[in-house]
């Protein structure tokens, strides 16, 4: 039963991931004031990628060929690992909170040694810079989840908003913001929408890729957002334990519009602010990481 | 006083000494396998014998080193071991690099036996036996003082072999010089029998007596970490790569044994025994994969000649299953799901966890502060082994001698697929080895810690019990593998039979992509080494010569980083030295008369000091 229940639950937050990048899109378009490409626009991209030709350099071996597979997997099983909608004693679980960063960084391993696999220096840049942002991130992911696991004293995700809210949830879920922006390649680290090889980062390690093994990785790009999403949105808002009792309707709908309010939010960030240098970003890291350490300075105080 | 036909010869078969033992047969196995096919057509027929006796006396000295239970014992057997791996180290003595890495090596190896030696003589005064058991009873009585100078011996001579920052300046120069098999289990093993030192000695015998013992560990540890990584992430020879993650994996095994001091101090036996249980387990991994690493980095240096990452490239067409291998052993030592780093360092991170629960004021500040260390060196690690993998094995190639390299032979594959194979089944095997690492641990710490079955403190690492943090490493690689089967169905349901057309890289329309065109390492690590400029003081150098003045014909270009503690710590200390040995060199004029005046001076004063005290 708790198998059939959390195939349920990934397979609709997998089918949901694009739509939030829809949404995302057309939000900015609309604070642009521009009328913007439809919010199902991420679909069509996807059902267009699926049915082209895949042209892959002569130079790439086969860690070209499985890593969308592998990027694909890990962001999914990573949704196995954050809170959504169902109750988590209707879940299966694999491990806990601290699996979250292992799991991330197997997917990442294999897109930067994609990146360099077909020989091109775009490639060979953007994983550079990945691998500079994303390690300049994990203490700050680490800080978080110490922060929001103290009050629980566990790592366990079915722990997660057991007790009272705390205000260094909170400051936590602010860390966890810049992380999110850092880690799903959004404005001010990184930006989607380019292709100028002295900004892009993400896009420069999947340039060489195309036809369906495009369309995976920017799925498994997407769904990855959505573990960052959901994780903001139990920290921001836990799910109090007795609502689970209420329909399950309702909980997901709460589930839906607090991942629709981070969207909100993003789009708000991104439309304002400007890419930041490279070298920049580190201090922005500097600074969440300063951020999830007073969340855990106020957690280790009970505030 | 001292009988040398007295002397206990029992080995010692506890736990802690068996485990040693099974680590270094794991490793030591393999490698002699894989010495047969790497020695051939390396070295000259006699050359390979003596590289056989000297392999031979290596692993043996290592096993005695760990089962000795007689101070002196274990000191001639960790001499012999540290002259054998000297003699190893300079095996191409025709190599004036060779040279220099022994010297520095043997000196330094010789100062930490030096405080090894001094720490059992303070013991030996007082206990007047330098059995085990002896030593044991006697620590227990000391005085706070004589303890932590005796911790302080400890940990500077033990510190020095297992390579711990600063003492570290040997590892990288010295393991890289030895023949690969031989690296592999100098950086898998010898530097282990450090480890071991300190558990044996510092928790078994001598019992955690002060808080800042485990402080001092921890904040080593954590230098460690961060140190080795970063300067493995400026490392582009890719044997001394390999050798500061040796020194990087140190930290974080300390950090375990590290934590487990300050939880006995702090009177908290179960978290200690899980501590221990981790640091333990991150060494045994430790072991195996980085002697897989180094194995396969024997491979590629024997199939093209040469250490230098940047010459390779596009090696996982020719050599597929030395490549497969790296990737494992890359996988493993970055902490990837499922093998078998992430298990342990999962595992410290949860420590550090629980630590921070029990403990109160500052010190849950400085574990938070220890864990976001280890995130980050793991974070630096992933990096470094894109690095690593990715120039080495992927693209194309950079040189000839890449671009002719061949697979290397069957007797070094078997002992690397062997590895790979050990590295996958320490991962998912977890659950069971955590428990026997368990109990190991808790004969070590405290016989009268409450009988673990792990389910204690919420390190559930079995079952799920409603709220407790867990893992189960089968599962994860049972979802990963799933997923990906299930992707690629899918896929073909959605999308149908793949259309595939191969083709150049986009050259931005020149037509003339190359391996010039390749990213560096040096370019990949580019952005760590300006954001660690603080500490790495990078520097270059540039040298152009033109034709005229608008056109450079060639342009050099170098980039340096600055040795910090070579320069700001051993150069100063070695100039004192030699400037001290200088004057003292004064004393010797070479006249027979004066030495005579010398031995009737020191006679008198002996003399006289004799009439005095």
């Amino acid at each position: 039963m708790k198998i059939i229940c959390s195939i349920f639950e990934i397979a609709v937050l997998v089918a949901v991931s694009p739509l939030v990048s829809g949404l995302i899109t057309k939000v900015k378009n609309n604070i642009r004031l521009r009328r913007g490409q439809s919010i199902l626009q991420p679909y069509y991209n996807l059902a267009k990628l699926f049915s082209k030709e895949e042209v892959i350099s002569e130079h790439a071996s086969w860690i070209f060929m499985i890593t969308p597979y592998v990027a694909c997997a890990s962001a999914v099983t990573a949704l196995f690992l954050v809170p959504a909608f169902l109750a988590h004693n209707a879940r299966i679980h694999i491990g806990d909170l601290f699996l979250l960063i292992f799991i991330l960084s197997l997917g990442r391993f294999f897109l930067a040694l994609a990146g360099l696999d077909s020989g091109s220096s775009f490639g060979g840049m953007g994983s550079s810079r990945e691998m500079f942002i994303s390690s300049f991130v994990e203490p700050a992911v680490i800080l978080i989840f110490f922060a929001i696991s103290f009050c629980s004293g566990s790592t366990h995700i079915g722990a997660m908003g057991a007790g009272s809210y705390k205000l260094s949830w909170l400051v936590a879920a602010l860390a966890l913001l810049l992380v999110t922006l850092a880690e799903t390649s959004r404005i001010p680290v990184d930006n989607q929408e380019t292709h100028l090889e002295l900004t892009m980062v993400h896009e420069a390690m999947v340039l060489e890729y195309s036809g369906r093994s495009l369309a995976l990785l920017e799925l498994a790009s997407y769904v990855k957002q959505l573990v960052f999403f959901s994780l903001l949105a139990v920290i921001v808002w836990p799910l109090p334990g007795t609502l689970t009792r209420y329909a399950p309707i309702a909980v997901a709908a709460s589930y839906f519009l607090k991942i629709a309010g981070i969207a909100f939010i993003i789009a708000f960030i991104e439309v304002s602010l400007a890419k930041m240098r490279l070298f920049r970003v580190v201090d922005f890291l500097y600074f969440s990481f300063v951020m999830a350490l007073i969340a855990v300075i106020a957690a280790a105080f009970n505030i | 006083m001292l009988n040398l036909f007295t002397i206990n010869l029992h080995l010692l078969h506890d736990p802690l000494s068996l485990f040693f033992v099974c680590t270094i047969c794991l490793i030591a196995l393999p490698c002699a396998c894989y010495a047969l096919g790497y020695l051939r057509g390396e070295y000259s027929l006699k050359k390979r014998l003596y590289c056989w006796i000297l392999f031979a006396l290596f692993v043996a000295a290592m096993l005695l080193v760990v089962t000795a239970a007689n101070a002196l014992i274990f000191l001639i057997c960790w001499e012999i071991m540290s002259l054998v791996s000297y003699f190893l180290v300079i095996f191409d003595h025709k190599n004036e690099k060779s040279i220099r890495a022994g010297t520095i090596y043997i000196v330094m190896t010789h100062i930490g036996t030096a405080f090894i030696a001094a720490a059992f003589l303070i013991i030996y005064k007082h206990s007047g036996s330098f059995d085990f058991t002896a030593f044991q009873s006697t620590c227990q009585n000391l005085p706070l003082t004589t303890k932590n100078i005796l911790f302080v011996f400890f940990l500077l001579g033990f510190g020095t072999k297992a390579g711990i920052i600063p003492l570290h300046v040997w590892l990288p120069m010295a393991h890289p010089q030895a023949p690969s098999h031989i690296s592999s289990l100098m950086s898998g093993v010898m530097i282990k029998t450090a480890l071991y030192g300190i558990i044996r000695f510092i928790i078994a015998i001598l019992g955690v007596s002060a808080l800042w013992w485990g402080y001092i560990v921890l904040i080593l540890a954590v230098c460690s970490c961060l140190i080795g990584v970063i300067y493995a992430l400026m490392e582009h020879d890719i044997k001394k790569l390999l050798a500061y993650h040796s020194v990087e994996n140190i930290g974080i095994i300390l950090l375990g044994v590290g934590a487990c001091l300050v939880f006995l101090k702090l009177g908290l036996p179960v978290l200690a025994v899980f501590s221990l249980a981790a640091g333990l387990y991150h060494l045994i991994n430790h072991a195996i994969f980085k002697g897989l690493l180094f194995l396969c980095a024997g491979s590629i240096y024997k199939a093209t000649g040469t250490r230098d990452i940047e010459k390779f490239g596009g090696l996982i067409k020719t050599m597929p299953l030395t490549a497969a291998a790296f990737l494992i052993g890359a996988m493993a030592i970055s902490a990837l799901p499922p093998f078998n780093g992430f298990v342990s360092e999962w595992l410290i991170l949860q420590t550090f966890f629980a630590g921070v629960l029990k403990v109160s004021g500052g010190l849950k500040v400085f574990f938070v502060l220890c864990a976001s260390a280890l995130a980050l060196t793991g974070g630096l690690a992933c990096a470094c082994f894109v690095k690593a993998f990715g120039i080495t094995f992927l693209a194309m190639p950079r040189s000839h001698k890449a671009r002719y390299a061949k697979e290397v032979s069957f007797s070094m594959k078997s002992a690397m697929i062997f590895l790979s194979i050990a590295t996958l089944a320490f991962g998912i095997g977890a659950a069971s080895i955590i428990k026997i690492l368990t109990s190991i641990a808790q004969s070590i710490v405290a016989a009268d810690a409450p009988v673990m079955n792990f389910n204690l403190n919420h390190l559930t690492l079995m079952s799920v019990t409603d709220t407790s943090a867990y893992l189960s490493v089968p599962l994860v690689a049972l979802l990963l593998a799933g997923l990906m089967i299930i992707t690629t169905v899918l896929v073909y349901v959605v999308a149908g039979k793949a259309r595939i057309r191969r083709y150049g890289t986009w050259d931005c329309g020149y037509y003339t992509l190359t391996s010039r065109n390749e990213y560096t390492a040096t370019a990949f690590s580019k952005p760590f080494r300006v954001a660690f400029s603080f500490f790495l003081r990078p520097y270059r150098k540039t040298e152009k010569i033109r034709e005229s003045f608008y056109h450079v014909k060639t342009f050099k270009y170098e980039t340096f980083t600055t040795p910090v503690f070579k320069k700001y710590m051993y150069r100063p200390i070695l100039a004192v030295t030699f400037g001290s040995a200088r004057t003292f060199r004064r004393m010797q004029p070479g006249s027979i008369h004066l030495y005579i005046a010398y031995i009737f001076v020191t006679i008198v004063a002996l003399i006289v000091f004799m009439k005095v005290f």
